[in-house]
């Protein structure tokens, strides 16, 4: 499926908005959506949940024959998937540019980095080696796909316990997880990426910048810069894309806020870790049944905000006596031949405007409807109901409209009610416009 | 990589440069009469060749055209004989199309493509050490070649960071040492960038000084493609019989 295209309206609404310093959600500039981790039940799944971009992260090894040329390193690998659900844009084959672009980003900050002491996961130098996958799944996309999935990654390592192995001479002895504890990966440092938005308003540098940019804010940024940190404040990666050109010093502010903000989730994320070992450990229950938060209705109340109706009278009759008292509707109707009728000169079509014009000028509306029931009854159509004026009138699509001559103190309900009715009839408005023109020559 | 001195004690580095100087640079213009404009550098061993075709007509699917600006395509590959071990795959395969992206962001912003409906962009590469750099500046010198209008050259350079010293232009030795990279991608008169890109650990503190070397290593290049441009030019202009 095709992305929807942004509107011109929303467009210019959004980064009016961030020229005010303001986002649609109430952040500010600098602040994070909410972040929620949860873990399953096997080591080494979680899912991240940044706002509402939501990202399934699992890690699972293998034993494998090392790599030629690093016969004593283990093999990590890394592969992001957008899944079909988390945005109708995304479709098998279509998102490559994309998904490209957030893998090598995923692999350059989390390989190249060296988190993972690959070394360790050697077994067996030249013949055997752990090799590490960690997939990574888009659930739903609402912004901001790198941050939520870097975290995911780096969670989902974090968490996860290999098989035991020991090397006894040439024998390798592979322990199940009943047989000996799992073992904990051994990690270096936690990069985690942190994506700046940046707008440009009309001056060829980008005047404003965002952290953590949700869907709406990335279809109208004009470019992003990603810098990835480790608590200790050394710089992973940095990654600018989308074509902006940037100053050395807004380069130089962004690591420096990506450094707290860094530092801030690195805490939480080992907060979440502990907690999950802690209820392991106790015996409770854990995995991701668990930590879906029960959504239920438990009381159906409404409470009753106290609001003072006291003065409600004087303030209501203070206003009515200021406003201006409704015009004077005389209507004079001229009956032109059995079926026919007009009031008024007619005025502009106001084909869009007849629910706001009833209340200034009934006679503008009703004018309208009176000269299409004209034109559709133009021969021979029998006069009926006339006396009905307080009968109601019925509301049908059948362009026969029962015809209704008027007297000079009539019902405006009833005009207001023909001109809901003739709305349902299409396209009259060329017809209303030349009958005016003749009658104005008549005139 | 131990044992390997990348930053001696004199502040000679593994090929006898010091720390922010550059490596040989030779550049021509115009080496394919097919295409509309051309260009291949040298930058030490790593060698690009680059090869314009634009602005032309939308091919392929009329739908992917922009109604005010021109659409810029690149394509990147590496010669199967140009890293260590033979590449299989010189097409196609992710670093590749990373690779492309890039170019294709950095020429996005420095062409004024307001003016043009289409251009493609197609860069070959042998590489030892510095194929970003090296493309962007083959990609800059073949873009003027075929005089498409563009706000001002784009020049690239990579920088590193070993013993407390910032390093400009890493060979391909300095890069496979692991050290921590960046690539960086300048229009030299506004010093704006148009690319960043930075590998492996580096400490925030040394960010500035990594960058500032990049920069000025940078303009360095802007100042040798200017000379090759202009004197590319005077030869033509001989030739016209000016």
């Amino acid at each position: 499926m095709k992305e929807t295209p942004l509107s011109n309206c929303e467009r210019r609404f959004l980064l009016r908005a961030i020229e005010e310093k303001k986002r649609l959600d109430g952040r500010q500039t600098y602040d994070y959506r909410n972040i929620r981790i949860s873990f399953g039940t096997d080591y080494g799944c979680c899912i991240v949940e940044l706002g509402k971009t939501r990202v399934l992260g699992q890690v699972s090894c293998e034993l494998v024959s090392p790599k030629l040329n690093r016969a004593t390193e283990g093999i990590l690998f890394f592969n992001l998937e957008l899944s079909q659900m988390a945005a109708p844009a995304f479709e098998p084959g279509r998102q490559s540019d994309l998904l490209v672009k957030l893998n090598r980003l995923m692999e350059r900050c989390l390989r190249n980095s060296k988190c993972i002491d690959t070394e360790s996961l050697c077994v067996v130098a030249g013949e055997k080696v752990w090799q590490i996958r960690v997939d990574l799944h888009l659930l739903n996309h609402d912004g901001n796909i790198i941050d939520a999935a870097s975290i995911a990654a780096i969670v989902a390592l974090c968490h996860f316990r290999r098989p035991d192995v020991s090397v006894q001479g040439d024998e390798v002895t592979l322990y199940t997880p009943e047989e000996r504890d799992p073992v904990p990966l051994s990690i270096h440092h936690m990069p985690i990426c942190v994506s700046f938005a940046f707008f440009q308003q009309g001056d060829p540098n980008p005047t404003y910048l965002l952290v953590d940019p949700n869907e709406r804010e990335e279809r109208v940024m004009d470019g992003l810069l990603v810098i990835a940190m480790n608590k200790h404040r050394e710089i992973c990666t940095i990654q600018s894309s989308g074509g902006i050109m940037l100053l050395k010093d807004q380069v130089l502010r962004c690591s420096k806020i990506a450094g707290v903000k860094v530092a801030e989730i690195t805490e939480l994320i080992l907060k979440a870790l502990e907690n999950d070992q802690k209820v392991r450990k106790e015996g409770g229950k854990f995995g991701f049944a668990e930590s879906i938060a029960n959504q239920r209705i438990t009381a159906f109340k409404m409470e009753k905000a106290p609001i003072d109706t006291s003065d409600v009278e004087e303030k209501a009759e203070e206003i009515i006596a200021e406003a201006e008292p409704p015009s004077e509707v005389v209507s004079t109707p001229v009956l032109w031949t059995p079926g026919t009728a007009q009031i008024g000169e007619g005025v502009e079509n106001s084909w869009g405007d007849l629910e706001d014009s009833e209340k200034e000028d009934d006679e503008g509306g009703g004018d309208q409807a009176i000269i299409l029931d004209g034109i559709k009854m133009d021969t021979g159509v029998e006069v009926s109901d006339i006396g009905s004026q307080d009968a109601p009138i019925i509301l049908s699509d059948s362009e026969e409209e029962e015809m209704i001559i008027l007297e000079p103190d009539k019902n405006p309900k009833k005009i207001r009610t023909q001109t809901t009715s003739a709305k349902q009839e299409k396209a009259p408005s060329k017809k209303p416009v030349k009958r005016r023109k003749k009658k104005r020559a008549a005139n | 990589m131990a044992g390997l001195e990348l930053l001696s004690d004199q502040g000679y580095r593994v090929d006898g440069r010091r720390a922010g100087e550059l490596r040989k640079i030779q550049a021509r213009m115009g080496v394919f009469a097919q295409a509309d404009g051309s260009a291949y550098i040298e930058q030490g061993n790593t060698k690009a060749l680059a090869v314009v075709y634009g602005p032309h007509e939308i091919r392929g699917s009329r739908a992917r055209a922009l109604p005010d600006r021109a659409l810029v395509n690149c394509q990147y590959s590496s010669a199967t004989f140009s890293t260590g071990e033979r590449k299989r795959r010189p097409h196609g395969d992710r670093k590749s199309c990373e690779m492309g992206l890039q170019l294709r962001q950095t020429f996005e912003a420095a062409i004024l493509t307001q003016l043009h409906p289409r251009s493609q962009i197609d860069i070959y590469v042998q590489a030892d050490g510095g194929t970003y750099a090296a493309c962007v500046n083959a990609a800059t010198l073949a873009v003027l070649d075929a005089g498409i209008p563009m706000r001002d050259f784009v020049c690239a350079c990579s920088a590193g960071f070993v013993d407390g010293t910032a390093l400009a232009d890493l060979s391909h030795v300095e890069e496979a040492a692991g050290g921590p990279q960046l690539a960086l991608a300048l229009l030299p008169a506004s010093g704006q960038i148009a690319l960043l890109e930075m590998d492996a650990r580096l400490h925030e503190d040394h960010l500035e000084r990594v960058l500032e070397a990049a920069a000025q290593a940078a303009r360095d290049v802007h100042t040798l493609l200017d000379r090759v441009v202009r004197q590319h030019v005077r030869e033509a202009s001989i030739l016209l019989g000016d």
